[in-house]
């Protein structure tokens, strides 16, 4: 057999959530694939806070958690309104997120998608790592295959999903994105893996065995940059990070390390994290453009899923549940326009159905205007989470000051800082952008 | 002779196991005994097996046994008395066309031969490209224990084994391996471990003499040309090695290094980087997958130190960088650092070097370790 | 003339990444990524030069935990015709000895070796070692050494048990008369290099000199995805038990422990300061070591 004539059902692009759930159910479905991945492995150019959602992922894993490599399963989020030296602390906590199949569960991006890329290639997909996809190649105007870096390197396919991640080389090549990306549309996020033993993050966060913690936190952590800070536990280690948009980064001429040094002191954090040893650092974008920065997700011979769809939804940081529905329903799509044979954007077109009936575009529609909102109020992050504080630590002081004049001090320094008309439209503004 | 002593086993298919009991009606000796196999060329013995010997003297005086030499070969008579000045009370000769030059079979057949007849408990080798081999070979035949590139020996008084220790994973880790139940324990040790014995002037010792019965399937391998290295010194046994980097910046800057290792009697090195950009020959490569150098000295000029560089230097005894970056984790592994520019500091040491040089030219107190070594 | 060679390949943690716990005193190997070791991928490309140059087949074989599976795969997508993957409990723990006594058997199973009294023996009627895509092997390929046990010694044990010729530290690979039936290759010695000439079959370890491996060929990477990989249980092998893993290495490990760890040393001379006078203070500080500049060459 010679391999370079033979063509495949399908090339999918990229090995992330995205890619392998696509490549995974192609397979499963009895077409022929190959999922060209350019590291050495899914998931070694990856990372992620990260959390995985038991549901989305499961529809398209069936029952991953009982073999996945997870860290820990996630029975208590945190939202923390923080400043340097104190914080105003939300927490739920249930039980419920404690049992079979769980809710969802803290990963570790390189092992997971390892592992998913395993059951994708146990599945009959063909896994193709340490291969760059250069270019696409066209017949007339559709799409029929992709050049990689590799000597003979052409591939040829009926259909070919782009599941290439935020940097969307491959998505404009294919001349679908409408809004290239720009630094207001993307955020870079930096994190570090701390190393505490087991016993002493279950302790230290007050958890059961196996049960873990999520934690977001808006304020002085980004150092009043719209963007926000999070600890995820895993099972020996910390990951602590800080995710900021980029333009913001840029404008402000901050240093996303110095960011995360930043967050690291902050009181509260420094607590949770310290005597843990670093292990590793690294960054990544998220693209955080939302509806309006989507690109267009079909063409003749070509569908677009994941981050390189812009399907990320920055206000609940979900990006991989999404990567993976996503990818799943591309997949669909292709076979089911398999049976016909027809490969055009027109039979294609299903694909954008398929995902309206989804959480995944209406929750994008949702928040579509959430982070133009973020990152044109950056007070939000800086001077909100300073007057909440402010006014939490002057009410919970008992000094000579009665509660009465303590009110008339705080509304004074509220007045002071952002008048009552921008108050109440920020507010108004806030509402309808993020609920 | 303790009874319970382990006796080597036989490697039963195999027509050596024949040869070996005709060797063993001319064995008169004791057994037990603490074997260094001497590596020579034409007659002249590396190092290495003098450095040992002087090992096996001191392990077989713990086990209260004769420390031998054993000379495959040329040279046999001159080689044996070398080999009673550093301390071997007996040395096995054996002669034979076929063992010249040095191929491993023939080698292997001769000394599995008289490891068979005469049953010594260790046997030492010099950790290079021949005493590896051989180690290998023999020690398959014997089917017994090898532990490679030990670092020290010790002999456990108790049990009276021989403790071998060597570095694994790359240096990162240290392992003490025992062969407790097979003989003879084989072990290899690099150049440069052991201290060189001081020659004692009259030294006597029993020659026991064998004709090696070596089948014709040792022909098998032949050695049509040697080149020996062209003025470079292999890296394997440099005593001083100068290595640089990329911060080197071309092929043409390397003769800077040239000088500074002719000055200190050394040889020129490189890290991946620099072989990569072509600069100089991968043979000259150190590191993960490069060679594992370990010299007295080694100095790295333009290095950053990353860890696959830092795999084939760990073993130095003293390590030298120089990079103008302060924080180069080179620098973490160096006993001496320079933060500055190479094309200053480097021409800086040459002078210096060949100062110091003139000037000392003779006069080095007995005892202190040079940099470099002689070479004819 | 076509050449049939086995390769032998091993897969080793990532050494710089191994650690000794300095609480616990024992090794650290959890989630430390495995490689190829690389020298043997110098041997890889040796073997594949040779097939592509003269014709025949290069089988690639490794004895480890199921996940070296991987490695094979990995070189399948070099263009390595056939792998052979060799897995059992029983050979855990195998020294050198003990290794070459199993990739030995390995081999001749490679090479269509069969044998009938232990075939006899066996109730099930199943052919014990017996391997129905044997074909005779003429070169033995290994690296020079693995980089974590770091012995160089599975080479030349191979040679020995298979009584094949023994060609170690090639450096580069010359030619191979195929009438003849010998092989040329120069061989690194300290001391300079040497022309070997050897009769085949031979087993030939490889320096990290030889050559590049190469960037696989796209339809190669699709090809080695097909294939399938042969996984041989001690009971395929004919091999007797005792001889096997840790019982039939000679060797123990007694101890582990770290070695002394290079501290970071000191800064010779400041900012600014003369070059001169820096390398007069380094020189200072090195003869304090009792090293002292050495005697000129003539
Ligand atoms: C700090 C951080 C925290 C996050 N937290 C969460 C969270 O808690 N929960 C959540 O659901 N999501 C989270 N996300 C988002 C989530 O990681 C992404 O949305 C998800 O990984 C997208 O999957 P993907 O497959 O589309 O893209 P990716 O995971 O980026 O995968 C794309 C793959 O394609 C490969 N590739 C790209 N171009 C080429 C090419 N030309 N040739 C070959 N291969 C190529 C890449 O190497 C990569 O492996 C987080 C992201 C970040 C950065
Ligand atoms: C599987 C694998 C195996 C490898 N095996 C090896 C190996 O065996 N050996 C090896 O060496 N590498 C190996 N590498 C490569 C290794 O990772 C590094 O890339 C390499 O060692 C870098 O070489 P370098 O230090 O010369 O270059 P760089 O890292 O580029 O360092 C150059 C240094 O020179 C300094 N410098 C520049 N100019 C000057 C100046 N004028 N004065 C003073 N200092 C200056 C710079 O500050 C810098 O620190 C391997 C890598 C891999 C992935
Ligand atoms: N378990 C193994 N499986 C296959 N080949 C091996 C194995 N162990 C060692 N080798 C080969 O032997 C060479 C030398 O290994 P070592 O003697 O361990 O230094 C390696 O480069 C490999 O080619």
């Amino acid at each position: 057999m010679s391999a370079a004539t033979s063509r495949y059902d399908a090339i999918v692009v990229g090995g992330g959530p995205a890619g392998l759930a696509a490549a995974y159910t192609l397979a499963k479905g009895g077409a022929s694939v190959v999922c060209l991945e350019r590291g050495d492995w899914s998931g070694s150019k990856n990372m992620m806070g990260g959390l995985i959602y038991s549901q989305p992922t499961g529809s398209v894993f069936p029952e991953f958690w009982r073999e996945a490599p997870l860290e820990r399963h996630v029975t208590r989020r945190d939202m923390w309104l923080a400043t340097g030296d104190s914080a105003i602390k939300l927490s739920f906590e249930t039980a419920d997120f404690a049992v079979e199949p769980y809710n969802s569960f803290t990963v570790y991006r390189s092992s997971f998608d390892k592992w998913l890329s395993r059951q994708t290639a146990a599945a009959g997909a063909l896994m193709i790592r340490e291969t760059l996809v250069e270019d696409l190649l066209w017949d007339g105007g559709r799409i029929a295959g992709v050049r990689t870096g590799r000597p003979q390197g052409d591939l040829e396919a009926d259909v070919v999903i782009i599941a290439e991640g935020v940097n969307t080389f491959l998505t404009e090549k294919a001349g679908l994105s409408p809004c290239p990306p720009r630094a207001a549309n993307v955020a870079l996020a930096v994190k570090e893996v701390l190393a505490l033993p087991k016993e002493r993050i279950e302790d230290r966060f007050d958890l059961d065995p196996g049960a873990g913690a999520a934690i977001e936190i808006i304020g002085e952590t980004t150092g009043g940059l719209p963007g926000t800070g999070f600890i995820y536990t895993n099972r020996d280690t910390i990951s602590v990070g800080v995710g900021v948009l980029l333009d913001s980064l840029v404008d402000n001429r901050a240093e996303a390390y110095n960011l995360l040094e930043r967050f690291k002191q902050q009181s509260q954090v420094r607590r949770l994290i310290q005597g843990a040893a670093p292990r590793e650092y690294s960054a990544h974008l998220i693209p955080e453009g939302g509806y309006s920065c989507m690109p267009r997700l079909y063409g003749d011979g070509v569908l677009v899923a994941g981050d390189a769809a812009g399907m990320v939804n920055a206000i609940n940081s979900e990006g991989a549940n999404l990567a993976l529905l996503s990818g799943k329903m591309a997949a669909e799509t292709v076979l089911a326009c398999r049976e016909r044979g027809d490969f055009s954007a027109a039979a294609l077109g299903r694909y954008r159905l398929l995902l309206e009936d989804t959480v995944i575009l209406k929750d994008l529609r949702k928040y579509d205007n959430a982070t133009k909102f973020l990152s044109t109020h950056h007070h939000l992050f800086g001077l909100y989470p300073e007057l909440m504080a402010a006014l939490a630590r002057e009410f919970l002081t008992v000094d000579q000051l009665s509660k009465a004049e303590k009110e008339r001090l705080l509304l004074k320094l509220f007045r002071s800082q952002v008048p009552t008309r921008r108050l109440l439209k920020d507010f108004y503004q806030a509402w309808r952008a993020l609920t | 002779m303790p009874e319970d002593r382990p006796k080597i086993s036989k490697n039963s298919p195999d027509d050596a196991a024949r040869a070996g009991k005709d060797a063993a009606q001319d064995s008169s000796t004791a057994g037990g005994e603490v074997w260094v196999v001497v590596e020579q060329v034409a007659g002249e013995a590396a190092p290495v097996s003098w450095e040992l010997m002087g090992e096996a003297r001191a392990l077989a005086e713990a086990l209260g046994v004769r420390a031998a030499a054993v000379i495959l070969g040329a040279g046999a008579p001159e080689l044996a008395r070398q080999a009673f000045s550093y301390g071997a009370a007996a040395a096995y000769t054996g002669s034979d066309p076929a063992l010249e030059p040095f191929i491993t079979d023939p080698h292997c057949q001769a000394l599995v031969d008289l490891a068979r007849a005469h049953q010594p408990q260790i046997i030492l080798l010099g950790a290079t490209t021949r005493g590896r081999d051989l180690a290998s070979a023999a020690a398959t035949e014997l089917e017994t224990g090898l532990t490679a590139d030990c670092t020290h020996l010790e002999i456990d008084e108790a049990k009276g084994l021989l403790k071998q220790t060597r570095p694994a994973f790359g240096g990162n880790v240290m392992a003490t391996i025992i062969t407790p139940n097979h003989r003879p324990q084989i072990a290899t040790v690099r150049p440069g471990v052991f201290p060189l014995p001081e020659a004692a002037a009259e030294a006597g010792g029993e020659i026991i003499e064998s004709r090696p019965a070596i089948t014709a399937a040792a022909a098998a391998v032949r050695q049509l040309q040697f080149l020996p290295n062209p003025g470079e010194e292999s890296l394997m046994g440099a005593h001083v090695i100068v290595a640089g980097g990329r911060g080197m910046r071309s092929a043409h800057n390397f003769a800077l290094l040239e000088k500074l290792a002719t000055e200190l009697g050394g040889t020129v090195a490189a890290s991946r980087a620099a072989v990569d950009a072509g600069w100089i020959s991968q043979r000259r490569q150190v590191g993960q997958t490069g060679q594992t150098v370990r010299p007295l000295l080694y100095i790295a000029v333009g290095i950053s130190g990353a860890v696959q560089h830092l795999a084939g230097i760990q073993e130095s005894d003293v390590i030298v960088a120089i990079n103008s970056d302060p924080d180069a984790p080179i620098f973490d592994v160096a006993d001496y650092g320079i933060v500055g520019d190479l094309f200053e500091i480097v021409p800086a040491l040459i002078e210096e070097a060949h100062a110091r040089l003139s000037g000392a030219a003779g006069s080095d107190a007995a005892g202190e370790r040079q940099i470099g070594v002689e070479s004819t | 003339m076509a050449f049939h060679s086995v390769v032998c390949i091993k897969q080793v943690p990532d050494t710089t990444q191994v650690r000794i716990d300095p609480e616990t005193g024992s090794l650290v190997r959890k989630g430390i990524p495995s490689v190829i070791n690389p020298f043997d991928l110098f041997a890889v490309e040796a073997a594949l030069r040779l097939r592509d140059e003269h014709g025949g087949t290069v089988t690639a074989l490794c004895m480890g935990p199921p996940q070296a599976e991987e490695a094979l795969r990995k070189v399948l997508g070099y263009g390595v015709d056939r792998a052979v993957l060799v897995t059992d409990r029983a050979f855990a723990g195998a020294d050198t000895l003990a290794t070459t006594y199993t990739l030995a058997a390995a081999i001749r199973k490679i090479a269509g070796a069969r044998n009938d009294q232990k075939a006899a023996g066996n109730e099930g009627g199943e052919a014990g070692p017996r391997d129905a895509d044997g074909e005779p092997v003429d070169l033995v390929f290994c690296g020079k050494q693995s980089i974590d046990g770091d012995t160089g010694q599975v080479g030349p044990g191979l040679a020995r048990r298979l009584g094949f010729s023994q060609l170690t530290y090639v450096c580069s690979l010359l030619q191979i008369d195929p009438e003849k039936r010998k092989l040329r290759a120069w061989r690194q010695r300290e001391d300079g290099r040497e022309l070997l000439e050897a009769d085949l079959p031979v087993a030939v370890t490889i320096t990290e000199a030889c050559n590049r491996i190469r960037y696989a060929s796209l339809p190669d990477l699709l090809a080695a995805a097909d294939k399938k990989i042969d996984t041989w249980r001690a009971d395929d092998l004919d091999a007797e038990r005792g001889r096997l893993g840790l019982k039939g290495s000679p060797t123990r490990v007694n101890r582990i422990f770290a070695p002394p760890v290079r501290q970071r040393g000191e800064t010779v001379g400041e900012p600014g300061m003369e070059p001169a006078a820096v390398a007069a203070l380094l020189f200072d500080r090195l003869s304090e070591r009792g090293m002292k500049p050495g005697v000129a060459r003539a």
